[in-house]
């Protein structure tokens, strides 16, 4: 018995005939993918430089301000600045004041906000259409006619000129946008996840808590972060609705026709900071939780 | 451990015009493997969500263990599901998605690792108990599910086309898995399918659905050897059942089916269709290609080698007839093929009704 071993066909003769590799679509691409990443740096750039600038004359002396064409490290670092600034009448209690409005707002617009997205998410209910619209409509309103009305108001239930009424006025601003944010959000969450959990025993509020608002969480931190930025850098209302008890941009803002250049570029810089170090910190729940990228 | 009684669930969703299970009755007993099957659209997935309390039924009853509980809440069921995206928990670790349930359901701490180590040895998971489910791949992911699903204890496994997302070589061996473990477990299991092999193979009865009703409830030898209507026989076995429809004409010998040109034998039986169209359904792996004495004659219009068998594509007078040849066979393009019909593998349609015609 013979045992008969096929050889692979070889391919002869084809290699030699074969045209030369076009190197030309790879090179435009490389171009073009070039051009993108000019396109973003430009783009850092025109947004970073800003709060650079503004960043460096705020641990500029006073001298240094004056200074033009201004050095890319200022020559000589000095809180003679920041100080003239934070030693200025009303800056501490405006600063806090702005933060505690701001952390209300984010609560309370995720506690009034969050549930509402959840149904918009969830359910198929009459009238979810028009809701979605007419939940819109407030930002449609400029804030000027909102809160004169609103300051009345306040002034009637003598709640006028407190964090409280800025609050108030704040998180009817941000609900709008938070309700519509956490429904896309809730919509990302799976619903067999949910509905396996209430198989394997949770009740439709354990569910939520233990499954949905876990895998939402990287959502509410940026619809968290969104709404204090919001609420840090809103200034008409907050304006409106106090007197003494001012946020920091209203109190900047009020400040800022009789104040020194010192205290204009540290009070730009004081109303940078804070939301940046919030982003940074929220920024960890964005991404990245659980060994993955969530939708 | 307990029997399953559906009795006239009707369930329509809103907005839509049909109703999407048409009064299904299902019994299914204590310790059964009981397979929905069925195309996309047929309820089955319906039907599986009612038992499990996701859907609410417009009418009808649901009896677990002699409990009603057609509207109770999925929690107060004592069941368990497997889902389709197997719908583990993203956010806790294998051993926290296996244990879930036991954890929710208040059971000590030491009881819940003991039992999660139980199921994660039978599942080949104990390596992976303490990764997060994205570091698994998507049979990991599914053995997850079942792990979760059989430390429960429930009364009823519940199984929403486990195997789908699966690609076909995992599938294959996780089918024979699955059907091993829930025998030696021995839970009552509802399990869906569209995958008519997958239902075949696991099934201690399939139920095969159509547009929101049970077309035929049987064991899988029963389901596919005698479809009890053309739906049936057209919906399992890969290729089909054929049909070949023709008219019954009384000859001195008996009754002939008129194919139109060539005829073949119709029982006795049948003889009170003369006149009227029948149908002949016969699968193609019954169909034997003969040397010249088969009681058909085809033209071979398509040959394809399968490797295991040899699938015919041929016609006859008109209609077009599979048949499954041995792995060798030859032939010419348009030649024409003698096809030998087994009278014992013949089964009758009545073509208006399109239902099996009892002939025994």
């Amino acid at each position: 018995m013979t045992t008969e071993l096929r050889q692979p066909v070889e391919s002869t003769g084809a290699a030699a005939t074969l045209p030369p590799v076009d190197l030309a679509p790879l090179r435009r691409r490389r171009v073009r993918a070039a051009w993108v990443q000019a396109a973003c740096i430009a783009v850092t750039v025109f947004m970073a430089l800003p709060i650079v600038l503004i960043g460096l004359a705020a641990v500029s002396s006073r001298n240094a301000l004056v200074q033009f064409p201004k050095p890319l490290l200022p020559s000589e670092y000095s809180t003679e600045t920041l100080l003239a600034f934070f030693q200025a009448t009303g800056t501490f209690p405006a600063l806090g004041n702005s933060l505690l409005v701001g952390i209300y707002t984010v609560v309370w617009s995720l506690l009034i906000g969050a549930p509402a997205g959840y149904a918009l998410a969830r359910y198929a209910f009459r009238g979810k259409d028009v809701y979605q619209v007419f939940v819109l409509l407030v930002r449609a309103l400029p804030i000027v006619v909102l809160s004169v009305p609103l300051a009345t108001m306040f002034l009637r239930l003598d709640v006028y000129d407190t964090v409280f009424a800025v609050t108030l006025v704040h998180t009817t601003l941000a609900l709008p946008t938070t309700v519509l944010i956490t429904a896309s959000i809730f919509v990302a969450v799976p619903t067999d996840v949910e509905e396996a959990a209430q198989v394997f025993g949770c009740t439709r509020w354990q569910a939520a808590r233990k499954v949905v608002v876990p895998l939402a969480l990287p959502g509410l931190a940026a619809s968290s972060i969104f709404t204090f930025v919001l609420s840090w850098n809103e200034i008409l209302g907050a304006t409106v609705v106090t007197l003494g008890h001012r946020t920091l941009p209203a109190q900047v803002l009020t400040a800022l026709d009789e104040a020194s250049t010192a205290y204009r570029f540290a009070g730009g810089f004081a109303l940078i900071l804070p939301a940046l170090l919030f982003i940074f910190v929220m920024r960890r729940y964005l991404v990245n939780m659980w060994g993955t990228t969530l939708r | 451990m307990a029997e399953v009684v559906l009795r006239d669930l009707v369930k329509t969703y809103p907005g839509a015009t049909a109703r999407a299970t048409d009064e299904v009755s299902l019994e299914i007993a204590d310790g059964e493997f009981m397979v929905l099957l069925g195309p996309s659209g047929c309820g089955k997935t319906t039907l599986l969500r009612m038992v499990a309390g996701l859907e609410m039924p417009d009418a009808g009853q649901i009896v677990i263990g002699g409990k009603d509980v057609t509207y109770l809440e999925p929690r107060r069921r004592n069941l368990s599901m497997v889902f389709q995206s197997y719908a583990v928990f993203p956010n806790k670790k294998v051993a926290d998605n296996i244990g879930f349930g036991l954890q929710v359901h208040g059971v000590p701490a030491g009881e819940v690792r003991r039992k999660v180590e139980w199921a994660a040895d039978l599942l080949q998971l104990t390596p992976y108990l303490d990764r997060y489910p994205a570091k698994l791949s998507g049979g990991q992911r599914q053995r997850v599910a079942v792990a979760r699903a059989i430390v429960m204890d429930a009364d009823v496994l519940l199984m929403d086309e486990p195997l789908s997302n699966l690609d076909a070589l995992l599938r294959l061996s996780f089918r024979a898995e699955l059907k091993k473990l829930v025998s030696e477990l021995g839970t009552t299991t509802l399990y869906v399918t569209h995958d008519q092999v997958e239902a075949l193979s696991l099934g201690d009865r399939v139920a095969v659905m159509r547009n929101g009703e049970i077309a035929q409830c049987d064991a899988p030898t029963a389901v596919y050897d005698d479809p009890a209507s053309q739906f049936v026989g057209g919906f399992l076995g890969s290729p089909p059942m054929n049909f070949l429809t023709g008219t019954v004409e009384q000859a001195a010998e008996g009754s002939r089916l008129d194919l139109g040109g060539q005829s073949l034998t119709v029982p006795a039986a049948l003889s009170a269709y003369a006149g009227k169209p029948l149908t002949l359904g016969i699968r193609p792996e019954a169909i034997e290609v003969a040397d010249g004495d088969g009681a058909l004659t085809g033209e071979l219009q398509v040959l394809e080698p399968l490797g295991s068998s040899a699938l015919l594509t041929t016609d006859i007078d008109g209609q077009t007839v599979k048949v499954q040849a041995p792995p060798s066979f030859r032939a010419d393009p348009a030649e024409r093929l003698s096809l030998r019909i087994p009278p014992e593998a013949c089964r009758w349609y009545d073509p208006e009704t399109s239902l099996l015609l009892e002939v025994r």
